[in-house]
C-alpha cells in the first residue's frame, strides 16, 4: 500500500489550513505535517479577511427536486481542509442527488455550492473547469471499458489538465505502484476484479490533483474481501491530508475514519458532528432509529 | 502429453474422453454424408432437368465467359472507384446526421427537424427509386452543367447509405451506458472531447457488426448505378449478352462482385465471431 513518506504531490501547503483542520480532530490521530510527509491533495484555501479561512466546500440552502419530487430541502454544510467528512443516510435520503449536484453531474434546483470560494453553481462560470478540480469516484466504478489502466487513469491529466504524455504516465505508474497494480497498467477493465478496478478509478481521480475528492458509495458494488482493500486506500489518503467527502452504508469505517458525520434524513440535515456526537451519543430520535439498525455490526 | 496426461486422468474421466471422442467422430460421418447426400440430389435434379443443357450453354459457356471478362473487368473497376468512394464519404456524413440527432443545442434545432424528416423520408424509398430521382432529377435541373451519371450514381449511394448508417451509429450512440458519460464529464472533459474519447469508440464498437453489414450491402448496391447508364461491371455485361443472347456475362458480373466482397465479408465474419467470443469469455474473469 502507499507509504506515507512518499508524496503523490509536491505542491506546499499553508500552515492555516492544516491549523483550521486539526481543530476538528482533536483526540484523533495526527494529519503528519512537515515537508516529508505533505498531503497528497493540499488544497490550500486563500485565508478569508475575517480570519477563519475559507471551507474547500461550502453548500448553502442547497434544494433539488426531480419533478414534483423534492429529493434536498435545503442541505447547508461544510467540508474544511483536510477533512474526512462521511455523509450517511438510508437509501433515497439524497445523498447520491447531493454527491451529483456537488460534483456538478446535476444542476441544483436551489441553494449555492462553494469550492474554495469559488460559486461552481453560478452559470457563468465554466462548469468543465469545477469539475477537473473535483475528484469523483463511482459506486459502478465507471472505468472506460475501451482503454486500458493506464490510459484510464492519464485520460483525464492528458485531455483537461494539459500535462505532456509522458509526465502523466510517469505520475500514474508512481500512483499504480503505490497500490500495487502497476503490472495492471496495460490490461483492461474488464480483466480485474471490483477491487481493483475501483483502486484503479480512485487513481484516475487523483491524478487531476483534485481540491476535493467525492467517493459516492464506493464500496457498494464489492464483495466484503474486496471492501476492505478500497477501505484501506481511503484511510491512507485520508492520512496524506486529502479533502473528501463520501457518502457511504459502511457505519464502522465512518465511525473510524471520519472526522465528522453528516446524516441525511429525508432531504435534510438532521445531525452534523463528530462520530461520537452523531453515532454515539444523539438524542435525535430519528439518527437514534437509523444507526439503531447498525448496531453490532 | 496425451500419454502424460493420461497417468493422472481417472478411469472415470477417461471413459467420458472415450465417449465424447466416439460422440464427435459420430457427428462429424453424419454431416459429411448429409452434405454429400444434398449435393448429388442439386447434381441429378439439374441433371434431369428438361431445360439443363440449354441452361448450361446459356449461363456457363466458356468461351462466351473469356470473351466477356475483359469488358467486365472494366466495368468492375469502375464500381469499386465509386464503393471507395462512398465508403470514405459515409462515415462522414453518418456520423454528422447522427450527432446533430442527439446533439440538444439550440442552434442546432432546424437542423435537427431536418435530419430527422430526411433519415425517416429517405429510408423508405427503394435505392433504385432514389437513383432514378437524383440521377435523372439534378441533371433537370440545369445547373450543374452536364455531370457523368457515375457521380450523380455515387451521390445518390452516398445520400441513401448515409441515412442508415447515421441510425445505426444513432443506436450505438445512445447505447452507451451514460455512467460513462457522467465519469467522463466528472474528470472535467468537454462535451466534444466526451464524444470523441468516450463515446463514440464505445458506440462503435457495439454496432461493428451492423455497420460492416451495411458496408457489404453498399458493395452490392454500388452495381445499381448501370440503370442511370454508367458503364459498370453490371451494364459491361448487359451490353456484352445484348450482343449476343448469351447470359455468361452476368456469371462473369457475379464472380467478380463475389471476390471484391469475399475477403470483406469473411473478415467480418471472423471479426464478430472474435467479439462474441470476447463478451463471452468476459464473464469468467
Amino acid at each position: 500500500m502507499m507509504t506515507k513518506s512518499r508524496r503523490v504531490h509536491a505542491r506546499p501547503t499553508s500552515g492555516t489550513s492544516m491549523a483550521a483542520g486539526q481543530t476538528e480532530r482533536a483526540g484523533r490521530a495526527e494529519t503528519p505535517a512537515g515537508p516529508a510527509t505533505a498531503p497528497v491533495l493540499p488544497a490550500s484555501p486563500a485565508p478569508r479577511p475575517g480570519g477563519r479561512p475559507e471551507p474547500v466546500l461550502r453548500l448553502e440552502d442547497v434544494r433539488k427536486s426531480y419533478g414534483t419530487n423534492q429529493v434536498l430541502k435545503g442541505v447547508s454544510f461544510q467540508v474544511r481542509a483536510h477533512e474526512t467528512v462521511a455523509l450517511l443516510g438510508p437509501s433515497g435520503s439524497g445523498k447520491s442527488t447531493l454527491m451529483k449536484c456537488v460534483s456538478l453531474l446535476e444542476e441544483v434546483g436551489d441553494g449555492r455550492i462553494w469550492l474554495n470560494g469559488t460559486d461552481i453553481t453560478d452559470p457563468h462560470v465554466n462548469r468543465d473547469r469545477c469539475r477537473a478540480r473535483i475528484g469523483v469516484v463511482f459506486q459502478q466504478f465507471n472505468l472506460f471499458p475501451h482503454m486500458n489502466v493506464l490510459r484510464n487513469v492519464t485520460l483525464g491529466a492528458i485531455k483537461v489538465h494539459g500535462m505532456p504524455k509522458a509526465q502523466a504516465e510517469e505520475r500514474a505508474l508512481d500512483l499504480l505502484d503505490r497500490i500495487g497494480m502497476r503490472a495492471k497498467a496495460s490490461a483492461y477493465p474488464d480483466q480485474l476484479s471490483g477491487g481493483q478496478q475501483q483502486r484503479v478509478a480512485i487513481c484516475r481521480a487523483l491524478m487531476g490533483e483534485p481540491e476535493l475528492l467525492l467517493l459516492d458509495e464506493i464500496t457498494s458494488a464489492l464483495d466484503p474481501m474486496l471492501v476492505g482493500e478500497v477501505l484501506a486506500m481511503v484511510t491512507e489518503l485520508k492520512s496524506q491530508g486529502t479533502t473528501i467527502l463520501m457518502a457511504t452504508h459502511e457505519m464502522s469505517f465512518a465511525h473510524d475514519a471520519a472526522d465528522r458525520i453528516v446524516l441525511l434524513l429525508n432531504g435534510r440535515i438532521a445531525q452534523d458532528g463528530t462520530p461520537r456526537q452523531v453515532m454515539d451519543e444523539s438524542q435525535n430520535p430519528a439518527a437514534k432509529e437509523f444507526f439503531s439498525h447498525f448496531r453490532g455490526l | 502429453m496425451a500419454i502424460a496426461m493420461e497417468c493422472t486422468v481417472s478411469p472415470i474421466q477417461r471413459e467420458r474422453d472415450r465417449y465424447r471422442r466416439r460422440q464427435a467422430c459420430k457427428s462429424t460421418l453424419t454431416s459429411v454424408g448429409s452434405t454429400l447426400l444434398l449435393a448429388a440430389l442439386v447434381v441429378l435434379a439439374l441433371h434431369n432437368s428438361p431445360g439443363w443443357p440449354h441452361v448450361r450453354e446459356t449461363f456457363f459457356s466458356g468461351p462466351y465467359f473469356m470473351e466477356s471478362l475483359p469488358k467486365v473487368w472494366q466495368g468492375i473497376l469502375l464500381n469499386l472507384r465509386v464503393l471507395c468512394f462512398t465508403a470514405l464519404i459515409v462515415p462522414i456524413t453518418a456520423t454528422l446526421l447522427a450527432m446533430i440527432r442527439i446533439s440538444r443545442s439550440p442552434v442546432l434545432f432546424p437542423f435537427r427537424v431536418l435530419t430527422q424528416a430526411f433519415t425517416t423520408l429517405l429510408r423508405g424509398i427503394p435505392m433504385i427509386v432514389l437513383l432514378y430521382l437524383i440521377g435523372f432529377g439534378v441533371p433537370g435541373l440545369g445547373v450543374f452543367g452536364g455531370i457523368s451519371p457515375t457521380v450523380l450514381g455515387t451521390v445518390a449511394l452516398i445520400v441513401s447509405y448515409s441515412t442508415f448508417t447515421s441510425e445505426v451509429l444513432r443506436a450505438g450512440f445512445q447505447d452507451v451506458h451514460p455512467s460513462q458519460r457522467a465519469s467522463a464529464r466528472a474528470l472535467g472533459l468537454t462535451s466534444a472531447q466526451t464524444m470523441r474519447l468516450v463515446v463514440i469508440p464505445q458506440a462503435l464498437r457495439k454496432v461493428a457488426p451492423a455497420l460492416m453489414n451495411d458496408f457489404i450491402g453498399m458493395q452490392k448496391d454500388v452495381g445499381l448505378i448501370s440503370v442511370l447508364g454508367a458503364v459498370d461491371a453490371v451494364r459491361a455485361a448487359q451490353i456484352e449478352v445484348a450482343a449476343s443472347y448469351n447470359f455468361t456475362p452476368y456469371i462473369v458480373a457475379s464472380v467478380l462482385f463475389i471476390c471484391a466482397s469475399l475477403p470483406f465479408i469473411l473478415w467480418n465474419d471472423w471479426y464478430t465471431a472474435k467479439l462474441r467470443k470476447r463478451e463471452l469469455s468476459a464473464g469468467t474473469v
